[in-house]
């Protein structure tokens, strides 16, 4: 037996530990009724963890909790949450501390059933190694998948499993060795790459740090052995850099450099590397620290990085190894763990922090949920507190990535509820649905200021909006005939081409002519990017979805011109006969009926067409547009 | 002495992939911690508006201080020091306070509770748990308030206390500077969410997950300054339910017959010397400190008197918004 005396001294701590130890992170899962706050007692006594006053408390309350004679109960280690359940306080993960000569552990420790998706996925984030534990008398259970299952999702590789209270059934090898090949069996398909099965009795400390004769058909590691071993992230240290801007450093005109943390690969001076998402190469000056220049930084240092040129680097941005930088894309794919009492809203806007950038998102589609138990996919509306799922994200800006099997770092992120400011999800993303990678640095030679030079002209998109009636189509059109005349290309988007194809599955609520509009915008700038000058005749009634569209474009390109009439004039016009239909009860939500209209507050040109003339109006309009020169041209005289 | 140790044995014309130039680059447990810290600090200057660092003058707020300016280098710090002195603090302190920050040029406020200073509140006349709530926790409120600090850096670490072992890196505390439960947001990889409203603050500990050793073992590494309290020396102490008071002014009101005697004594913590035990101890230099420690072994926490208080345990106090 290993030593379980009241008087037990730590055995691998003592006095002159080395702070040239490295640190490894684990999360302990399983039930309190597998021993686990025993287990961890255990690890924490044997490693010599706890000061003297605590262990004197543990020799007095042990003899008043009834533990057997002569045996310490090491779960009162850790226990010391127990007046705050009582109070009804939510422990959720907590992270206990021991070392050894050879390396300092961080313990993420998850206790309770309730929450356990949400807390496991938080502990697993940070962990390398799972110690999974399992009752020898009761084996593989549901909630061993549920564990395992969330461990490999969160992208751990390496498990131990601690076949526990190995002394109620006799330290029988063949109870272990069936226990060992039931769950080898089961956990083929969850990506581990190493699992190391270990026959413990916690509280008598049995391969915890000490052999024991008991199991001498075992000849394995301990489990401090194993945790003292197991080899760290060396990969990534040969992995492409990554490196997450936290911000630029400039604290005079001479410095410029940008800080962060290396989360992959190594960087030296000379190295050449890319910014990403605009995909600028520089070579790597100096890395700057505190205690000096360094030489070579690897994954897990914080530096502050200088180039040789002075290259746009900022906040979010990654740094990465130029001949392999991360994908960049605004629609990928994801799993996400649902971590917010309020469900998932699918379609609404999120935040998302990713590394150091922050961009709004969206879901938009819900693949399925995962049932934890089962590892099958489940049909799904929605993910509520707990829930895992497959999702398409929508983002507002392309993202530098990497796949989260392939980088935690630079692949893992939290949605961000954007009224109650709580972390709603954790997520994982999978793959880009739609890649942008090769914009910036590979189309670089055909970019949109190339397209629109082949044309001559500089690109725009001109946004008349104003009441049904009040003259748009009629001045687009007058706009258009001066243009061609003069040799521009143009296109003119309206109402009525527009909903009777790309929009004809939308109607007259309020969310399809939300969505009108925003496909209408996308549109417009497509077409913008190919060169033309898009000229774009709608009621688009409100302000939020004029500057959704303003919002697309460069400053100098977006031209709201505000079309405006009086509702009376505009009725008595009544070109389609529509005011009629509406004020008949025939047409809902007509603008200036019975839904409002929102005028510019500061459009670019304002026509009034009681006072103007559609051509002097389309004259005045193609004046500013020539008056704004040519693409890549300094200056916008003439 | 600095952390690099490792990575200086690199050549500075390392072949890329060369494992073993990778290998000797493996960063220790200390150089990892302090990257962290560094990153947490850079994480929440870049989100939040006002930050401050409470600085206390302890060893945790030594190691943390030498982290914050790691982590702005080569800029300078770009956040004040706040330190919350209560009167009682022992005058060691204050000394060290005023010099080092000089020192180091670094902007210093410093915060007492008007109210509670006209009242003449102390831990004698009022008692441990009026004196730390209106001097300590009343104070903060106060002085982050008035200055609308919207987060507060602190040394705290997860090792102090078993209450302190599920808190976060990044702590949530509403407009009231109460700590809520369910307000407390998962921390998944190394991403902090810091979104909060006006008058919502948050306290950050870059050293949560530290220990008391590697505290110490940072401070040996680094070459950091402390306070001389923490080093053995003949001080005069008194007894008092069987804690060493050191008798550090004449407001120390002593029994009748009662006579301070000399011992040789130090402090595992800094606070107000009224509710500060001393232990006893011959280890004079930092080695032996360390040392001592390592054999020895009582909680840290074994010589604050607030500690012991019952009725006031941590977890009440955090709601209330103590540190």
């Amino acid at each position: 037996m290993a030593d379980g005396g009241l008087h037990g001294k730590g055995q691998v701590g003592g006095e002159a530990l080395s702070p040239q130890r490295d640190l490894l992170r684990f999360i302990t899962c399983g039930s309190v009724d597998d021993g686990k706050s025993t287990l961890i007692g255990r690890l924490l006594y044997d490693a010599g963890a706890p000061p003297q006053d605590e262990l004197e408390r543990l020799e007095r309350d042990s003899l008043r909790s009834g533990s057997a004679a002569g045996r310490l109960d090491f779960s009162l280690l850790v226990d010391g949450l127990a007046a705050e359940r009582e109070q009804g306080i939510t422990i959720d993960v907590a992270y206990r501390y021991f070392a050894t000569d050879k390396r300092k552990f961080i313990v993420a420790d998850t206790p309770g059933h309730e929450q356990y998706t949400r807390n496991m996925a938080t502990g697993a984030s940070t962990a390398e190694v799972a110690v999974i534990l399992i009752d020898a008398r009761k084996g593989v259970l549901t909630q061993t998948r549920r564990h395992s299952f969330l461990v490999s999702l969160m992208g751990i590789r390496k498990v131990v499993l601690a076949v526990n209270k190995m002394d109620l059934v006799g330290y029988d090898q063949a109870v272990f060795d069936a226990i060992v090949a039931d769950y080898r069996a089961f956990a083929a398909p969850l990506g581990f790459t190493e699992i190391q099965a270990i026959p413990v009795c916690a509280p008598d400390g049995v391969n915890v740090a000490a052999r024991s004769t008991s199991t001498d058909w075992y000849d394995g590691p301990t489990l401090i052995q194993y945790l003292e071993t197991v080899p760290l992230t060396e990969a990534s240290l040969k992995a492409p850099l990554r490196m997450s801007v936290q911000g630029a450093v400039r604290p005079d005109p001479e410095f410029r450099g940008v800080s962060g943390l290396i989360t992959s690969g190594h960087v030296q001076p000379g190295d050449t590397v890319r910014v990403c998402p605009s995909g600028r190469t520089t070579t790597v000056a100096r890395i700057v620290t505190y205690d000096g220049d360094l030489p070579l930084a690897v994954a897990g240092q914080s530096v502050v990085l200088t180039f040789a040129d002075e290259v746009d680097a900022s906040r979010g941005d990654v740094i990465a190894a130029a001949d392999a930088p991360p994908q960049i894309a605004d629609t990928v794919t994801a799993t996400l763990v649902w971590m917010d009492d309020a469900p998932l809203a699918l379609n609404r806007d999120y935040l998302l922090k990713l590394g150091a950038r922050t961009v709004a998102a969206k879901v938009t589609d819900l693949h399925h949920r995962i049932d934890v138990n089962t590892l099958q996919p489940v049909a799904a509306e929605t993910l509520a507190l707990n829930g895992v799922g497959e999702v398409t994200l929508r983002l507002d800006q392309a993202a530098p990535f990497d796949p989260y099997d392939e980088a935690r770092d630079t692949g893992g992120f939290i949605l961000i509820d954007r009224l109650s400011n709580a972390t709603a999800a954790a997520g994982m993303l999978r793959q880009a649905v739609r890649r942008a990678d090769n914009i910036h640095w590979q189309a670089q030679s055909v970019d949109r200021s190339a397209r629109a030079r082949m044309k001559g002209q500089r690109p725009a998109v001109l946004w008349l909006t104003g009441l049904s009636g009040a003259g748009k189509s009629t001045l687009a059109n007058r706009i258009e005939l001066q243009l061609q005349a003069t040799g521009r290309h143009t296109y003119i988007l309206d109402g009525d081409n527009v909903r009777h194809g790309l929009n004809k599955d939308l109607g007259f609520t309020e969310a399809d002519r939300v969505e009108n509009i925003r496909r209408v915008a996308e549109v417009a700038r497509l077409m913008a990017d190919a060169g033309l000058i898009v000229l774009v005749a709608f009621i688009s009634p409100f302000r939020a979805d004029r500057d959704l569209a303003r919002s697309l474009m460069p400053a100098d390109e977006f031209i709201e011109v505000h079309v405006d009439a009086p509702l009376a004039v505009a009725e008595a016009r009544d070109p389609k006969g529509l005011y009629r239909k509406a004020r008949a009860g025939e047409l809902k939500n007509f603008t200036g009926i019975d839904s409002p209209y929102e005028p510019p507050l500061s459009p670019e040109v304002y026509i009034d067409t009681t006072t103007t003339s559609p051509d002097d109006a389309a004259a005045q309009i193609v004046r500013l547009i020539e008056q704004r020169g040519l693409p890549g041209l300094d200056g916008d005289g003439i | 002495m600095t952390l690099r140790v490792d990575t200086r044995i690199a050549e500075p014309d390392l072949a890329l992939g060369d494992e073993t130039a990778l290998n000797a680059a493996r960063l220790t447990h200390l150089q990892r911690l302090e990257a962290e810290a560094i990153h947490i600090f850079r994480e929440t200057v870049a989100e939040c508006e006002r930050p401050v660092l409470m600085y206390s003058i302890g060893k945790d707020s030594q190691a943390l201080l030498r982290v914050a300016i790691k982590a702005f280098y080569p800029a300078p710090l770009p956040f004040p020091l706040l330190h919350i002195d209560t009167t009682w603090k022992f005058r060691e302190m204050i000394r060290f306070r005023d010099s080092y920050t000089k020192e180091l040029g670094l902007k210093l406020l410093v915060h007492t509770n008007p109210d509670g200073l006209a009242a003449g509140v102390g831990p004698f006349t009022h008692g441990s748990a009026t004196h730390t709530d209106i001097m300590k926790t009343q104070a903060l409120k106060q002085a982050l308030d008035l200055q609308g600090f919207d987060a507060a850096f602190g040394g705290a670490r997860r090792d102090e206390e078993a209450s302190r072992a599920k808190e976060r890196i990044i702590s949530f505390r509403n407009a009231a500077h109460a700590w809520e439960p369910k307000a407390q947001r998962p921390e998944l990889w190394r991403l902090y969410n810091t979104r909060h409203r006006r008058g919502e603050s948050l306290r950050v500990f870059p050293l949560s997950n530290w220990t008391e050793l590697d505290v110490w073992q940072y401070i040996q590494l680094e070459n950091i300054p402390l306070p001389d309290l923490y080093f053995a020396a003949e001080r005069p102490v008194v007894e008092r339910d069987g804690t060493l008071i050191m008798v550090d002014d004449d407001r120390m009101p002593l029994a009748p017959g009662e006579t301070p005697t000399l011992q040789k004594v130090r402090f595992r913590t800094l606070g107000c010397y009224p509710l500060t035990g001393a232990i006893l101890s011959d280890a004079s230099t930092l080695d032996e400190v360390i040392a001592e420690m390592t054999t020895s072994r009582m909680s840290e926490r074994q010589g604050r008197v607030i500690d012991r208080d019952q009725s006031a345990s941590m977890e009440k106090k955090k709601r209330e918004g103590y540190f």
